[in-house]
């Protein structure tokens, strides 16, 4: 039987009394494009949250490529505040709980709804920073330069990926002075160092004009190809969700409620319903 | 643009040279006790702490307040341990207690086992401290630094530290010898080595994978985190290599000093430390190190006649008197805190270019006034 790339089973996210994701279960197959969409608040960005070990589920399980990287069930305070679903599911199940790190160690890279650009660092640096979870080398050898080789192997991927992205001419500048499609282009290419093979896109076209959101459809597309990825993203804008996605799953205060082709999404009943009130984007 | 990093590069090893030279060339010819030499050292062993402490709060992002304590512990391993094993079994030093430690080592060891230590102390306080999410570490340390030095004093723990009682006749500058040879070492130049084999070691870090997965913990822990680097991991590793170089600066102070006692590693000398990381700028080593020599200049050496009776010629015994130079020392201090916000150098380094800039500046500004006159 063959797994999922990414797969999350009942993951409910509760803060305090607010349950932002609500029982929430999908999948990502290896080499889709899947879109997560619903309206502001909707839980989106905390469910990329529990994803990338940011946060802890209160219930739930999530796994890549059939392994178990997280599970949890309501403990400690949550046990009598916990007000999602499917409590007992997961009760007898050792708490597993990773840091972000070793999620992205795993191959799961991300970017930021609000961009997080390593502030004092140049374009250049911000990505080879990106390779040092790759980077075989300890302090030693890192510090008496007995790793040269690989510190110019990852210096030479740096320029290949800067070029590749066409961020080269950007070299030396600081990562924060550029404009801000362009820094949204950088944090894609600082994820694509760590080398993953799912990327999870957390609004790329936000703060970006028609025109470069325009573009964006076939650079996701484009690096999808070329780096051989699975892409999981959030986003807002209709035309690229629609455009480019192969499935598409709907969140709305929390709790799914369409999941579908982007044909199926938008004759769905619930999908408009949920938008109305928001905007006509749909 | 390879080979002009080249140039830099040897043009920085060259001055380095020089400079280096240039200290063996005072140090014949100058009196060893001259306030000139004694500057010198007591400026290069802050200089290492200083950078040190740099590598924490400047580019790791860390905010450690237990320099102190760490040089303390860097600064006793190496007195017990290079002290003769004669002199610990006689009287002369353990006066009350009977030394527990038998053995003696060199000068190497001595100072590799100091750092060694207090890299270990600062492990165990990282362990449980560094992996929380809130800034606990500054209270963690300073409280460590506190608790290490009252520690140090007990009674119970005398056989092996003298329990309030100084140590001496450990094997301090002026005993230092040429290895292999009985040739005595010149002693600024032997601090100028260790402080800057130290010193370096540290430049090479920050340079490395290591030192930029620092800065990015410094500048986004989440994006950092994001990015696969475990900031438990490297927060841990900054913290026992800053430790471990104080321990070492701590171990250079007591071979400085001739003595050392618990009761001088207050937590002023981590603020001192501190003023002087904030001065030459946070997360600039150059700056960390011309700040040492400036702060330990003027404090040791040239506003010293503002305690003493006379300052530039002034006779004022009246004003000039005992604790007049505090006075000045942090109105000093808070005009350069007030000018230079960011520190001396802010968070550049000191190079060839910046220094030419500074100068075309100047001459730019003037020759602008004298037109304009
Ligand atoms: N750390 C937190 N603590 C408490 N509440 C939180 C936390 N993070 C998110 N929330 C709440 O969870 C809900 C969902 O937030 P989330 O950021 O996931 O929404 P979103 O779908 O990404 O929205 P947007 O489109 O505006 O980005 C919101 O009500 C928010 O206030
Ligand atoms: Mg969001």
């Amino acid at each position: 039987m063959s797994y999922s790339l990414l797969e999350l089973k009942d993951v409910t996210m509760q803060f305090g009394g607010v349950v932002a994701v609500n029982n929430f279960s999908m999948h990502v197959n290896e080499g889709e494009i899947v879109a997560l969409i619903g309206p502001n608040g909707a839980g989106k960005t905390t469910a990329f949250n529990c994803i990338t070990g940011v946060y802890e589920p209160t219930n739930g399980e999530i796994l890549y490529r059939g392994h178990t990287v997280a599970v949890s069930h309501p403990h400690g305070k949550m046990r009598k505040l916990y007000a999602g679903a499917n409590a007992d599911l997961y009760r007898d199940r050792r708490i597993l709980h990773p840091t972000p790190d070793e999620i992205t160690k795993l191959g799961i890279a991300r970017t930021f709804q609000n961009i997080r650009l390593f502030k004092s660092m140049n374009v250049y640096d911000n990505v080879l920073t990106a390779m040092h979870l790759r980077a075989k080398q300890n302090v030693f050898s890192a510090l008496l330069r007995i790793s040269y080789k690989e510190e110019r192997r990852m210096r030479e991927d740096t320029e290949r990926l800067l070029k590749e992205q066409d961020l080269y001419r950007f070299k030396d500048e600081k990562a924060t002075s550029l404009p801000y499609g362009k820094q949204r282009r950088l944090e894609i290419a600082r994820a694509l160092a760590t080398e993953p093979e799912l990327l999870l896109l957390d609004e790329p076209a936000a703060g970006m004009n028609p025109q470069e959101t325009k573009e964006l459809a076939s650079f996701i597309k484009e690096i999808k190809e070329r780096y051989n990825l699975t892409v999981f993203m959030i986003e807002h804008h209709m035309d690229l969700v629609m455009e480019i996605s192969d499935r598409i799953y709907v969140l709305d205060f929390g709790s799914p409620i369409a999941e579908g082709t982007p044909d199926e999404i938008q004759n769905n009943e619930r999908v408009i319903k949920a938008y109305l009130g928001e905007s006509n984007e749909i | 643009m390879e080979k002009e990093k080249k140039k830099r590069l040897a043009l920085i090893w060259a001055a380095i040279a020089v400079s280096y030279i240039v200290i063996l060339i005072l140090e014949m010819t100058l009196r060893p006790t001259s306030m000139l030499l004694t500057v010198l050292k007591k400026g290069a062993i802050y200089s290492l702490v200083a950078v040190s402490m740099n590598l924490l709060n400047g580019f790791t992002g860390l905010f450690s307040l237990g320099q102190a304590g760490f040089m303390l512990i860097g600064a006793y391993t190496y007195a017990i341990l290079t002290m003769p094993s004669e002199v610990k079994t006689s009287e002369s030093v353990y006066k009350y207690y009977q030394c527990f430690i038998t053995f003696d080592t060199g000068v190497f060891i001595g100072l590799i086992a100091a750092g060694l230590m207090a890299a270990l102390f600062a492990f165990l306080i990282g362990l449980p401290v560094l992996r929380l999410k809130s800034d606990y570490l500054a209270i963690a340390t300073l409280g460590f630094a506190e608790i290490i030095r009252a520690v140090c004093q007990w009674d119970v723990l005398g056989p092996v530290t003298n329990g309030a009682n100084l140590l001496r006749r450990y094997i301090d500058l002026t005993y230092v010898t040429i290895p292999f040879t009985d040739i005595p070492f010149p002693p600024t130049l032997f601090v100028f080595i260790v402080a800057g084999i130290s010193i370096l070691l540290i430049v090479l870090l920050i340079n490395s994978s290591y030192g930029r997965a620092f800065k990015a913990i410094r500048d986004d822990e989440t994006a950092a985190e994001a990015m696969g680097i475990n900031l438990f991991r490297h927060k841990e590793l900054s913290f026992v290599i800053s430790s471990f170089f104080a321990g070492i600066s701590g171990a250079l102070l007591a071979m400085f000093q001739y003595t050392v006692q618990a009761q001088q590693f207050k937590s002023m000398m981590t603020y001192e430390i501190l003023l002087i990381v904030v001065i030459g700028g946070i997360g600039s080593i150059s700056g960390s190190c011309i700040a040492s020599f400036l702060y330990i200049t003027l404090s040791e050496w040239w506003l010293r006649g503002l305690d003493m009776g006379s300052f530039l010629g002034i006779d004022a015994p009246n004003l000039f008197r005992s604790g007049f130079r505090k006075l000045v020392f942090s109105v000093i201090i808070m005009i350069i805190v007030l000018f230079f916000s960011r520190g001396i150098m802010g968070d550049k380094e000191l190079s060839l270019t910046r220094i030419k800039g500074f100068i075309n500046k100047r001459g730019m500004k003037k020759g602008k006034k004298e037109a304009e006159a």
